[in-house]
């Protein structure tokens, strides 16, 4: 093969990778508004009638997050995490997953810091919230917004 | 179950250790099919505690939106030293467990 062929065919990959790429970003954006979920319906059944407060709770994702199947997920909630002034659960909401509740967590001042890291999937771009309670029963949140150019759900509704 | 536990160590006495836990697990959501058209049934890790020195640390009930192979990272602060024990079961019944001995520094 010349020097000139070996170019050309790389810029046709090139090429390629680029169709691939546009083309899986206009997927993306033609799913997105499909089921958006009001989050009030997703907290109520942990929260009860009480609306968290957008507070204390900062939920850390990659803010572009290229496959759905493991995207790395972190809450920290601002707390001193004494006996007297705790974080005792917090759970993580997505507003897209077909089971909105991704998971849910107990914790105490025996943690020592108010601080869990896991891998969650995600059903396409969305935003994912964190739920925390204290100990005085009064529930925090915090949102995130992640893009997912891959959904982990190929076959859900 | 396959599972591998770390710890952040030296651990003082009054301050929170780090724990990261991995679990081999496919976590199964149970909206895939299989090559011949069946469903694969739902088997999730739905409940997972951790236990230090007896006592409940961390507990965390799951759900299908949890990655396969499950990882963790939280906080534990020992007051002395001890086992923390971690145990988990899945929608088939199958538990599994890993253990690790922690021993805390005097500050």
């Amino acid at each position: 093969m010349s020097e000139g062929a070996r170019l050309w065919s790389r810029r046709q990959g090139l090429g390629g990778l680029l169709v691939c790429a546009l083309g899986a970003a206009g997927r993306v954006q033609a799913q997105a508004p499909a089921i958006t979920l009001d989050w009030s319906a997703l907290y109520r059944p942990f929260t009860g009638a009480a609306k968290p407060t957008a507070a204390r709770v900062s939920l850390i994702t990659p803010r572009l997050a290229d496959n759905g199947f493991s995207v790395a997920m972190s809450v920290r909630i601002d707390s001193p995490m004494t006996a007297a002034d705790h974080v005792q659960r917090v759970v993580l909401l997505s507003n897209r997953n077909p089971r909105p509740v991704i998971a849910d967590f107990d914790l105490g001042p025996w943690s020592g810091k108010a601080e869990i890291a896991t891998r969650v999937r995600l059903n396409g771009s969305q935003e994912v919230m964190a739920l925390a309670q204290t100990s005085d029963g009064r529930w925090w949140q915090g949102t995130a917004e992640v893009e997912v150019t891959e959904s982990a759900c190929m076959d859900a509704p | 179950m396959l599972a591998r536990i770390q710890l952040s160590s030296p651990v003082q006495r009054g301050q929170p250790m780090e724990v990261r836990l991995l679990v081999q697990h496919p976590m199964e959501t149970g909206f895939r099919f299989d090559v011949l058209g069946t469903a694969v049934p739902k088997n999730v890790v739905h409940s997972l505690h951790a236990t230090y020195g007896g006592r409940t640390v961390f507990r965390a009930r799951l759900g299908s939106g949890v990655a396969a192979n499950p990882y963790f990272q939280f906080w534990v602060m020992p007051e002395q030293s001890g086992d923390l024990l971690l145990q988990w079961q899945d929608d088939q019944g199958q538990k599994g467990e890993v253990s690790a001995r922690v021993d805390v520094m005097r500050a």
